[in-house]
């Protein structure tokens, strides 16, 4: 790691401060993919702004029959709040499935979205369940916000501040981990709402998270399995690599699609 | 440099350290605590794993300065005096190692996830919850039954 200065911030306003005045700064929450990332000299930024720490970006509330998740709030305590539970189950069961135990403890919400790693579970639910990206600056809907290969619509300095997801009639996530690494080699969130059905597919996509018209057509006339068992997944855009071929990940995306129903309405 | 000052083991401990020092080098070198290991450096083995305020992390993959004020326990702290720890003795009794390496960060790992989800601990949880820590020796048979066995010795 290359050397950088490291300033823990007192507040949001603070952080925006610092990051304002670096030279080429960036905001640390979890460290969980910032401090890797820098190991392999893939980063190297002048200055580290911790928010980590930041009280005013943690904790969930309930908002309607959604949730309210601060930026700062780690994995590990979506898992274990019993109000995103009972609001979005499938939402706390997500959280838990993130990495190992570890990683869960330290890595946040936050982080996670604004990295959109094309492999990580949260986006797939922000999409699914279409979640607003709070930060200190505006609100992006998630149908706006994921643009791309850890590409997002955050400007330079712009800091999360907590993601909205409003609740579901029925949602569930099923992800084929990467049996190594636990990130998605395909993940799919499926949610029914009053405004119809989502599907919403990680790990898959060249161009990360993307959500799949022909599925949701298909179970917003009949919200089972088997109405999409005659929906095939074209394999167009879709990443080949060492864990897997683009052809394999398009038939995973049917079969987690199945599941994710079969449990949604389980 | 930045001063660090944080808690080891219930002693105060500080150091001078650049900031991009890991959690794990200001334990290892800064304070010659080499029970913490280092496995693998990308964030993968669990060998470095350490509890910060109570919480099991891997201490590679945080910065010394972000444990400012904080609360450390690494596997030197578990013994007190003479007497192991209930899951280091599990280790020892179930043969839950083989070359050592992976030990202390499968020891702070098991002492987490009691303290955690209980003295009660069927075998699939402790296998998913395993998912951060890897042994090249044992075939994690033994690991799985140690925990099993350290958690319940916990409870007394
Ligand atoms: C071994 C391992 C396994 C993992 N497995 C999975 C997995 O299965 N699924 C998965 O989804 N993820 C996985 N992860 C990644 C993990 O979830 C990270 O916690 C997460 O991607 C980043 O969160 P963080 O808080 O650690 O962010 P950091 O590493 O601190 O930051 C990541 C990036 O986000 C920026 N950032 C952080 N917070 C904000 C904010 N509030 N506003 C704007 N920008 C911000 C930072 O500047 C940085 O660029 C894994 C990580 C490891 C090490
Ligand atoms: S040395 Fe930290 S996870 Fe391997
Ligand atoms: S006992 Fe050798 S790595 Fe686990």
């Amino acid at each position: 790691m290359y050397e950088f200065d490291y300033h823990r911030a007192s507040s949001v306003a603070d952080a925006a401060g610092a990051l304002g005045k670096a030279d080429d700064g960036s905001l640390i929450a979890g460290g969980q993919t910032l401090l890797p990332t820098m190991k392999m000299r893939l980063a190297s930024p002048s200055d580290l702004v911790d928010i980590g720490f930041l009280e005013e970006l943690k904790g969930i509330s309930v908002e309607g029959g959604g949730v309210k998740i601060g930026a700062a709030t780690t994995h590990a305590e979506v898992a274990g709040s019993s109000d995103v539970a009972s609001n979005i189950p499938a939402l706390a069961a997500l959280a838990g499935g993130i990495g190992d135990p570890h990683v869960r403890h330290m890595g946040t919400i936050g982080g996670s979205v604004a990295n959109n790693d094309p492999a990580a579970d949260y986006p797939a639910a922000c999409l699914a369940l279409g979640a607003t990206i709070n930060t200190d600056k505006r609100s992006i809907a998630a149908d706006d916000f994921f643009t791309g290969l850890f590409e997002t619509a955050l400007q330079e300095g712009e800091i999360i501040t907590s993601v909205t997801f409003p609740g579901a009639d029925k949602a569930a996530y099923m992800k084929f981990a990467n049996p190594a690494s636990r990130y998605a080699m395909v993940g799919v969130f499926v949610a029914q709402t009053g405004d119809g059905v989502r599907v919403a597919v990680t790990g898959a996509g060249e161009d990360g998270v993307f959500r799949v018209a022909d599925m949701e057509s298909a179970l917003g006339g009949d919200f089972s399995s088997g109405a999409i068992s005659g929906v095939s997944v074209s394999s167009d855009g879709l990443a080949s690599d060492i864990h897997a071929g683009s052809e394999y990940r398009a038939h995973l995306i049917g079969v987690m699609a199945r599941r994710a129903v079969d449990a949604a309405n389980g | 440099m930045p001063t660090v000052s944080m808690t080891v083991n219930g002693k105060s401990v500080s150091g001078d350290v650049s900031a991009n020092t890991l959690l794990v080098d200001f334990l290892r070198e800064t304070l010659g605590m080499t029970g913490t290991h280092v496995g693998c450096d990308t964030s993968q083995c669990g060998a470095c794993v350490v509890h910060v305020e109570g919480k099991a992390a891997k201490s590679c993959t945080r910065l010394a300065v972000q444990c400012e004020g904080a609360a450390v326990t690494t596997i030197e702290g578990l013994a007190s005096g003479g007497d192991l720890h209930p899951m280091q003795e599990a280790f020892r009794d179930n043969h839950g190692l083989q070359c050592g390496f992976c030990t202390p960060g499968m020891i702070m790992a098991g002492v987490d996830l009691a303290n955690r989800r209980g003295n009660k601990l069927d075998e699939d949880t402790i296998r998913n919850e395993l998912d951060g820590n890897i042994c090249r020796c044992t075939g994690y048979h033994n690991i799985v039954k140690a925990i099993a066995a350290g958690a319940a010795a916990m409870d007394k």
